[in-house]
């Protein structure tokens, strides 16, 4: 099926569509080099090596990262976050995280917490308005980290990260942040934001493909923590039975997605070509456009961020009367319009928010929507509310 | 080693590594430092635990290792190639 007419607006879920050049190196990547990385000495597999060597490079440098080899990949952030929480957190360990965490936070803490880790959250306003201070108050005498999602999936707020960092640096605890909504879109600095574990995902604002995603280890996190979840073969020390106990490899065994990572390295390069500010700026005009149009609809409900400066490309809405998986069916039926209608994967953001069981209907263009697309979903929502006001 | 490519005359040496990404790491500072060096499998002489290692010029190796140091990257050894 090709793209055609449709017009895809859930790029919170995954960017569509990719650069070129990403498919394009993919491609080339499997017609051309297609060997394990780091497992022989012969060029093709030093060549795949190469690849995924670079694509650290790109994501350390994406972050003002300065060693590449805490950068850790694996198969998506999910699985990052949860290495690193269960890898770090141990019973009587207490944490401080928000009440708008993504599940990939939320399940670990509630696993980790049947098996005696305490948790915390810090209130959050309806608009993801947080004080840094809360966490300051939340701190107590067994709290080890922070951990908190950067900009919400579920209407776009971002949290002012660099002030709880700091907070986290005075407290002596370690930072963890969930950049999925976030990275490669905004600007983010390992050390100036003080963050400790940045986890990432390479298919959303990266462009990679899916199956990419990883994190980056700051130094201030104690040697061997986090403790590894897997081990396995890594191409190093094949001589022993034991993990490697050495960056990269100890995180990383079994074959790499090499092929989306070579999608990734492409993604990265586009990104860092085009510059973040220039990304930044067409999404924020895009996400004014469309929340302009919105507001103009008396029947329909926005959930967002105070405003389009601090906020991703992400808003919810709720049009009165109608389901949201109703409304999120006409959109695409009807009109080619793709978004996700819901609970986004995060009941407690939905608690905040007063959308919960009900859900909403997410709305995220990304860097390829273009204006005209925002106008046809501007149009399509302002019939649906007349059709549905004639009903009521 | 035999080694139909090498044209270099002077004195060659290598580093060995732990793993392929900290070869591929030493590889990336070398360009970055402009100093000359190549990723080549690992000479039979010689055991490593990855398959690569960098081929570079023996009068470079202690600023080589100093500059290694300096960025944090772990390398197994310097070797000297006859």
């Amino acid at each position: 099926m090709t793209r055609g007419k449709l017009i895809y607006l859930d790029n919170a879920a995954t960017s569509f569509p990719k650069p070129p050049e990403v498919v394009e190196a993919v491609r080339s990547y499997m017609t051309e080099v297609g060997s394990n990385p780091g497992r022989s000495g012969h060029r093709l597999s030093v060549e795949a090596a190469r690849t995924v060597y670079r694509t650290r490079e790109n994501i350390a440098r994406l972050f003002a990262f300065p060693d590449p080899l805490r950068v850790v990949f694996t198969q998506n952030i999910t699985e990052a976050l949860n290495l690193v929480l269960r890898g770090l957190l141990r019973r009587g360990n207490h944490v401080v995280t928000t009440a708008m965490e993504h599940n990939s936070v939320m399940r670990p803490l509630r696993d980790l917490e049947k098996i005696g880790v305490e948790l915390s959250l810090v209130p959050v306003g309806p608009r993801g308005e947080l004080r840094p201070d809360d966490f300051d108050a939340a701190v107590k005498a067994n709290t080890t980290l922070f951990v908190l999602n950067h900009g919400s999936n579920v209407h776009g707020a971002v949290v002012p990260l660099r002030d709880i960092g700091r907070i986290a640096r005075k407290r002596n605890l370690l930072l963890v942040a969930d950049t999925a909504q976030t990275a490669g879109v905004l600007p983010i600095d390992m050390e100036e934001d003080h963050i400790d574990i940045l986890c990432f995902t390479g298919h959303k604002g990266l462009l990679g493909p899916t199956g990419t995603g990883g994190f980056l280890l700051g130094s201030r996190v104690p040697e061997g923590f986090p403790v590894p979840l897997k081990s396995g073969g890594t191409g190093s020390r094949s001589d022993r039975e034991e993990q490697p106990d050495f960056l990269p490899d100890m995180y990383e065994c079994g074959t790499l997605n090499a092929a989306g990572l070579a999608g990734l390295l492409a993604g990265t390069e586009w990104i860092l070509g085009q510059g973040l500010e220039a990304i930044r700026e067409k999404e924020k005009a895009l996400l004014s456009q469309l929340m302009e149009g919105i507001t103009a609809i008396p029947e329909i409900r926005i959930y967002a961020g105070t405003g389009a400066a601090d906020m991703t490309a992400t808003i919810s809405i709720d049009l009165e009367g109608m389901e949201p998986s109703e409304l999120g069916e006409r959109l695409d039926e009807d009109y080619g319009i793709m978004t996700r209608a819901g609970l986004h994967c995060a009941p407690a953001a939905h608690k905040t928010l007063g959308t919960y069981p009900r859900g909403t209907i997410r709305l995220s263009p990304g860097f390829f929507t273009r204006e005209e697309d925002i106008d046809t979903t501007i149009r399509a929502l302002r019939e649906l509310a007349g059709e549905n006001r004639k009903k009521q | 080693m035999k080694n139909p490519n090498k044209k270099e005359s002077l004195p060659q040496a290598v580093i060995l590594f732990f793993g392929v990404s900290h070869a591929l790491r030493g590889e990336s500072i070398l360009k970055e430092a402009h100093l000359p060096g190549k990723l080549v499998p690992v000479p039979r002489q010689f055991s490593s635990d990855c398959g690569v290692c960098l081929r570079i010029n023996r009068e470079d190796g202690e600023k080589i290792l100093a500059l290694f140091t300096e960025k944090n990257l772990e390398y197994d050894g310097l070797r000297d190639l006859d």
